[in-house]
């Protein structure tokens, strides 16, 4: 298709030298800085990385994956998905009913079956649960149900080309019809408590330091993981396509493209990154229930995404921190600010930073860069 | 217990003791029903009530307040420390060993229905609707006199049939079938649902294979007739369901159908409406007390203006920044939509506030026995109506009307007219925003009010604009009425939550077949 007067870029690297040792050093923080800041430096230390920092930080990159998801179908495909916080409690659900498995015959009435069956009087488990004692199939189904259900809403949605602020609003309808769902208890969810006290993890107790830098670690490599496949996906012609879908579908339709499969696989992959990123969530924070399908959830994730910058895969993970991070001190310090401050944020960016502080950074050092130059 | 009623109830029991031929209260009766064995009082009191007379009356009240005491073979009523004797109300001396009487529960139970019974000889016809009702689950035989004799004086026609109905059940337990057989002929008249549940239960252990094929019968047009009732409840409820969302998605008919505006905070302008509704309610509560019942005639300008105000600070604000970015839009107004929920909360509280109906929208119109229309929906189904009508006109009618339509068609060519296109939208933005409001002043009214109203409705009504198709009023109207008839006739189905499931994913498939919505926008301007 290439004409000799188009001169496409060379591909380029996947990460930059700087980029690369910035990769790296990322890498050694989270597998071995924070570990022996944790466990190792005495807690009276300055050094000392607290528990609660561990967990607050390990919510934290589980939200940012989520933010890299939507980055992706957002950012890069310029679809908005107001659906990404279902794809993430879908996968608290499937982690949550494994870890509801493993409590065994300790909980409160020392049945076979997880406390709020019983409390439901049911004998034996419902067939959703079949799978829910292997940690295999666990691990399968977490990726596997998200992207199954994004797949085949994806697919007669995006058929029918249905876009933009259509595709946001079914999108919230669904994840909505989804809460409601899970909020009866006929499901066998757990309905409005969903579930918690988990007691053990592959048959090791969940609530040892240990196990929790464990999944701090887990977390953090595989945030670092979707970074580079994000990365490369994004570079590769696929991604280009992705990012012309974006500016200009119907131009991509005329140049013989479908756009079809390319939005298919980019909205089932980001829904399986959220799945993955719900999965880590719920052994760290300890409990999942259908509040996590809310659609202000889903909608935080966007803004976390377009807080950072969009079409930038540092940006959204930057966002998650930051957004995340003013969340948690926010709402201890000045509990009734925090709706303020997340509203006006919506408000502020939209209005004065549509490429998010990643764009601002880099206008910033731009200016810099043409003062220094003359 | 009943002091206005007294004298009536004495005034009605001479006109009776004059035609039924009474005997009155005697010594020896009262006896009877003051002590001895339980089963013996019950037949002494029913003998008594069924040619009852004042003394009756008053002795068995005395009875039922622990007022009498007994004295060798005498009953002395007790009364302000007197002795009274039952029959002539003379006073007598209490002898020092006169014992208590003793009621068991069972005694006090019967001296209770004696009494409602009694009521149904009451003049007042209010008194008479309250004893019938209070005999309306009644299925004693030994009642069965005096409910025939109430059955004969009735006047009004429409507690005759209570009374019918409940003699009917009265004999559809008796022993004779001939008579029971007559009873589930009168029975199958009845609209009333404890009849079905009668009816069931006696054909459960009915023998008499007429009797049960009568039975059979009655207890399927009963059953028709509840039927009848039921659906049309369902139409009723699903009619004003569909006017609540009709009043929602008018005003997102106008900012995002017409103007294409995604507005998240539309349910929150819909809360201020609702809290303008609360401050005016208070306002004429504290100023001008006696014109209460009708501070909806100010609350619905104020519920208008407040949101159209808000809406209009938003627009000039936030939103003619965004226009044709409508994904940053939406998260622009779901960030409003923080802002003022937060906001109610700081100023009004996290809590539900009380928004009270006026006087005149209590009540309803009752159709049928299991069929009641309450007002405040009537009102709000008319209401809507009144709105809609209001819109369309200004819509269609009016200057304003045709610069909303030219600058939504073109944008460009309006300006060139000289429409003031900025002024327009503002105009517009407010103008949907108001409506927002009046749905806030009726939601005020049938539902809760605090910080969260809105998050209930806006994925409804934003199913209700892409179902209804953008830029249509009538699409709207038809979407609205069609998803609250559809929601509570699946609701009566399924259950509420499963019902609202169902809705949405029919709107997902739907949408899939019509994108465009029910009456697509055709030609040119459809992309």
């Amino acid at each position: 298709m290439t004409t000799p007067a188009i001169q496409l870029p060379a591909p380029a690297p996947l990460l930059t030298r700087s980029g690369w040792s910035a990769f790296i050093v990322a890498l050694i923080v989270v597998c071995a800085v924070a570990p022996v800041l944790n466990l190792w430096v005495p807690a009276g230390s300055a050094l000392h990385l607290s528990d609660y920092a561990v967990a607050l930080l390990g919510k934290i990159m589980c939200y940012a994956i989520c933010a890299l998801a939507m980055d992706l179908i957002w950012g890069y495909t310029g679809i908005l998905s107001l659906g990404h916080g279902l794809f993430f409690a879908l996968g608290g659900y499937v982690m949550g009913m494994y870890l509801m498995r493993q409590i065994g015959r300790d909980g409160n009435y020392q049945s076979d079956l997880p406390d709020f069956m019983v409390f439901l009087d049911w004998k034996e488990l419902p067939w959703h649960w079949a799978l829910s004692d292997s940690f295999v199939a666990t691990l399968v189904l977490i990726v596997a149900v998200p992207g199954l259900i994004a797949f085949v809403f994806g697919y007669f949605a995006f058929r029918s080309r249905i876009k933009g602020v259509y595709f946001s609003i079914i999108t919230q309808a669904m994840t909505y019809a989804a809460m409601l769902l899970f909020f009866r208890n006929e499901t066998g969810f757990g309905g409005n408590n969903g579930f918690t006290d988990f007691k053990r993890i592959l048959g090791m107790p969940i609530a040892t330091p240990t196990m929790r830098m464990t999944l701090f670690v887990l977390t953090g490599v595989t945030l670092l993981g979707f970074f580079l496949l994000a990365r490369w996906l994004t570079l590769a012609k696929f991604g280009r396509v992705l990012q012309a879908v974006r500016d200009a579908e119907s131009r991509v339709m005329f140049s013989g493209y479908a756009p079809l499969p390319y939005k298919l696989t980019i909205w089932t992959l980001s829904a399986m990154m959220c799945g993955v990123a719900g999965a880590l969530y719920v052994p760290q924070v300890g409990i999942i229930n259908p509040g996590e399908m809310s659609a202000a959830n889903s909608i935080e994730i966007a803004v976390w995404a377009a807080v950072g910058g969009r079409a930038t895969l540092v940006g959204p993970i930057a966002g998650a921190f930051i957004v995340n991070g003013a969340k948690s001190w926010l709402t201890v310090t000045a509990p009734e600010f925090w709706l303020y401050f997340l509203g006006a944020l919506f408000i502020a960016v939209t209005l004065f930073l549509p490429d998010g502080v990643v764009g601002l950074v880099k206008k910033l050092k731009s200016r810099k860069s043409e003062g220094a130059a003359p | 217990m009943f002091p206005s009623l007294f004298p009536r109830l004495i005034a009605c029991l001479l006109l009776l003791c004059a035609a039924v031929q009474a005997h009155a209260l005697t010594a020896e009766s009262a006896r009877a029903m003051a002590a001895g064995d339980t089963d013996d009082r019950i037949a002494a009191l029913q003998a008594a009530i069924a040619t009852p007379d004042e003394a009756t009356i008053a002795f068995i009240r005395a009875m039922g307040e622990d007022a009498v005491k007994i004295a060798g073979e005498k009953a002395i009523v007790i009364k302000d420390d007197k002795g009274l004797d039952p029959v002539t109300g003379a006073e007598v001396p209490v002898p020092d060993d006169a014992e208590d009487i003793v009621n068991n529960n069972r005694m006090r139970g019967e001296f209770d229905t004696a009494l409602a019974s009694l009521q149904l000889m009451s003049t007042e016809i209010a008194e008479r609707r309250k004893a019938i009702d209070a005999l309306r689950e009644e299925t004693d035989e030994a009642r069965l006199p005096l409910i025939e004799k109430a059955l004969a004086a009735e006047q009004d026609a429409a507690l005759k049939t209570h009374l019918e109905s409940i003699r009917a059940r009265i004999l559809i337990g008796s022993s004779d079938p001939a008579k029971r057989l007559s009873a589930a002929q009168h029975l199958a008249a009845s609209g009333n649902p404890a009849t079905r549940t009668v009816l069931l239960e006696q054909l459960r252990s009915e023998e008499d294979p007429k009797v049960k094929a009568a039975l059979q019968a009655a207890l399927k047009t009963v059953e028709e007739r509840l039927q009848w009732g039921e659906r049309l409840a369902a139409v009723f409820s699903g009619i004003s369901l569909g006017s609540i969302l009709l009043l929602v998605a008018l005003g997102l008919a106008i900012t995002y159908g017409l103007m294409g505006v995604i507005n998240m905070a539309h349910g929150e302008l819909m809360m201020i409406g609702a809290y303008a509704t609360y401050v005016m309610q208070g306002i004429v509560q504290k100023y001008f007390p006696g014109a209460f019942d009708w501070y909806l005639v100010a609350a619905v300008p104020a519920a208008f203006m407040a949101s159209a105000l808000m809406g209009a600070v938003l627009e000039r604000g936030v939103i003619r920044f965004l226009y044709g970015r409508p994904l940053e839009t939406l998260l622009a107004t779901w960030g409003i939509s923080l802002m003022l929920q937060q906001l109610v909360r700081s100023i009004f509280g996290a809590q539900n506030v009380g928004v009270e109906n006026p006087s005149w929208m209590s009540g309803g119109v009752q159709l049928m026995e299991n069929l009641q229309l309450p007002w405040n929906r009537l009102i709000i189904v008319g209401f809507a109506l009144a709105v809609l009508g209001a819109v369309a006109f200004l819509i269609s009618r009016t200057r304003l009307g045709l610069f909303v339509r030219g600058v939504t068609q073109n944008r460009p060519i309006a300006s060139c007219m000289g429409v003031n296109t900025a002024r327009v939208d503002t105009y517009a933005f407010a103008l949907g925003s108001g409506i927002a409001g009046l749905a806030g002043c009726a939601l005020s009214q049938v539902g809760n009010v605090g910080p969260d109203l809105g998050q209930g409705y806006i994925v409804d009504s934003f199913m209700v604009v892409v179902l209804g198709g953008v830029g249509q009023l009538a699409g709207t109207v038809y979407a609205a009425l069609g998803l609250g008839i559809l929601n509570k006739f699946l609701e009566g189905w399924t259950g509420a939550v499963l019902a609202k499931i169902a809705v949405l994913v029919f709107i997902i498939v739907f949408i899939q077949k019509r994108p465009q919505g029910i009456f697509a926008v055709k030609g040119r301007s459809a992309d």
